[in-house]
């Protein structure tokens, strides 16, 4: 069943930016990109929320530092996506290992507070980087080049490079969540001083998933620099953080397209509801109440009986 | 609580049972040789080797296992999950991203065993938080058995049991007799004069006796501190 819908769903992604086109409608080629990395990056935050349970509110920082990556390389001349691309994963890897290293000694409140306090510390960080644009942000020349003559700077060829990513990491998390990793992230999420007492190592196997789910955002800030052209520190500010973390509850903590889900519902709900009136954010806020109200397992709780984390 | 210059031996193959009053440092004491809690001083051998700054997860790994007073089990997961789980922590790495888990048939095959030892194989579907109190129990000494323990500390099995399902406790830590060195703490008198080999009793962080049931149950000392009326067993 599941992957008869997973069928339908790449199918009508697939053909989405060809309907769009015929029907003149270019615009949503570019907002559908742009849900699909919010997507990525949402789900990579699910990947530590929802199944280690470890509640990380400056996710932003691999964001905007994958972002940053390919724009100070893109600065430098570096146009290649091949090189920029794994560079902005590596980078952010490497600072999830830093960040995590030292905030995974905490639980609870401080986790919370000290992720937050690290996204802060990178925000100012590129901030000050006068050399970059500093506050007002930097400007990519192109898009990354990904040879094979293709043009990135074709929204629909960049759609399918961003679907095809986006596709492939989530086949790379069903199967992680389903392997002996998974389980044992799931696990320290349910008890983490038994997992301890049965001998497994809890805070390196936190540590990895945190340097995965670092290492995605970041991919996914790659291309979002990539789809604005564009990149300053914003992209690392709080409420960045905040949004991937609604994005997630919204559409299911624990549930492995939960990301997708909520990146989807919450850009939607903003893109149509600006367009009645300035004062979008009201209803929005409302739907996001009454979803926690209602929904508390998120949107794709309610279409699974079972629990989070469990489907199989 | 707390343990004041606790020095107890506890040979190979033995049950080996710790009683004391509340508050005597039992589960302190516990929680320190399993490697949760880290002593201020002194030093804690296991198999010869010094442990005392080896971190609780690599003292499972070198067969020093415990369970807890209050039951700590994965609740979500089902009885069998639990116990592959725990055999999942000592057969080869977990860093595995891509096999399924589900397709590990040696592993839950021998999960499936070991159900059947702590008497669960009817439940073995059944997730945790769904279980009687007294199957709960049995997963707890269960998780720490997965771990092939050379050394199971056991902190109160029978805690909260009724006598039917104390029983059915108490026989199954004697089917573990011999294979497994067991270092019991219980309140439950009745199944520590049946099961113990020896017995050494913590009051006020210190043990104060320690010998076989019929040398504990006669001790004066003992009696003065804890035993009491209910060394009339």
């Amino acid at each position: 069943m599941q992957r008869v819908l997973t069928s339908i769903i790449l199918v009508l992604a697939f053909a989405f930016p060809l309907a769009m086109k015929s029907w003149d409608q270019a615009y949503y080629i570019s907002f559908a990109s742009r849900v699909m990395i919010y997507a990525l990056a949402a789900t990579s935050l699910n990947l530590i929320l929802g199944y280690g349970g470890m509640v990380s509110f400056g996710h932003a920082a691999f964001l905007g530092c994958g972002a940053y990556v390919v724009g100070i390389l893109m600065a430098q001349g570096v146009a290649s996506a091949w090189l920029a691309w794994p560079a902005a994963v590596g980078v952010s890897a490497l600072f999830a290992v830093a960040i995590g290293a030292i905030s995974l000694r905490t639980r609870g409140v401080y986790f919370i507070m000290i992720t937050l306090s690290f996204a802060q510390m990178m925000y100012y960080i590129f901030v000050s980087l006068k050399a970059y644009g500093g506050e007002d942000g930097l400007n990519l020349a192109t898009r990354s080049d990904i040879g094979f003559g293709l043009d990135l700077a074709d929204d629909i060829t960049f759609y399918y490079v961003v679907l095809l990513i986006l596709a492939a990491t989530l086949g790379g998390l069903h199967r992680l969540v389903h392997a002996r990793f998974g389980r044992v992230i799931e696990a320290i999420r349910e008890n983490e001083a038994r997992m301890e007492a049965i001998g497994f190592p809890t805070y390196r196997y936190k540590l990895v998933c945190f340097v995965i789910a670092g290492a995605l955002a970041g991919l996914a800030g790659a291309l979002i620099a990539n789809q604005n052209n564009f990149v300053s520190p914003k992209l690392i500010e709080w409420t960045q953080s905040g949004s991937l973390m609604i994005m997630t509850i919204l559409g299911g903590v624990g549930y492995l397209y939960g990301g997708v889900i909520g990146a989807l519902v919450l850009l939607v709900l903003e893109e149509t509801l600006s367009s009645y009136t300035i004062h979008w954010q009201l209803p929005v806020g409302a739907t996001l109440l009454a979803i926690v109200l209602f929904a508390p397992q998120g949107i794709a709780g309610l279409f699974s009986r079972r629990s989070p984390a469990r489907e199989r | 609580m707390a343990t004041d210059d606790v020095t107890l031996d506890v040979d190979a193959g033995e049950i080996h049972a710790l009683i004391g009053p509340n508050g005597a440092g039992k589960t302190t004491l516990i929680a320190q040789l399993a490697g949760a809690l880290r002593p201020d001083t002194g030093t804690i051998r296991f198999d010869g080797s010094n442990v005392t700054a080896t971190p609780q997860h690599a003292r499972v790994r070198l067969g020093l296992a415990r369970s807890y007073q209050i039951t700590s089990i994965f609740r979500s997961f089902p009885v069998l999950d639990n116990i592959a789980l725990a055999l999942q922590a000592r057969s080869g790495t977990s860093l595995s991203f891509w096999r399924p888990l589900a397709s590990e048939t040696a592993l839950f095959d021998e999960a499936r065993r070991l159900v059947a030892k702590i008497g669960l194989q009817d439940r073995e579907h059944v997730a945790a938080v769904e279980l009687a109190h007294g199957e709960q129990r049995q997963l707890e000494v269960g998780l720490a058995l997965a771990t092939l323990p050379k050394l199971l500390l056991l902190d109160e099995p029978m805690s909260g049991l009724a006598p039917e399902e104390s029983a059915h406790m108490i026989a199954m830590i004697e089917g573990l007799k011999g294979t497994v060195t067991i270092l019991l703490v219980e309140h439950d008198m009745d199944a520590v004069f049946r099961l113990a080999d020896r017995i050494s009793v913590l009051v006020s962080g210190r043990v104060i006796a320690t010998g076989i049931p019929d040398a504990i149950r006669k001790n004066a000392e003992v009696k003065r501190a804890y035993l009491g009326d209910e060394a009339t067993v």
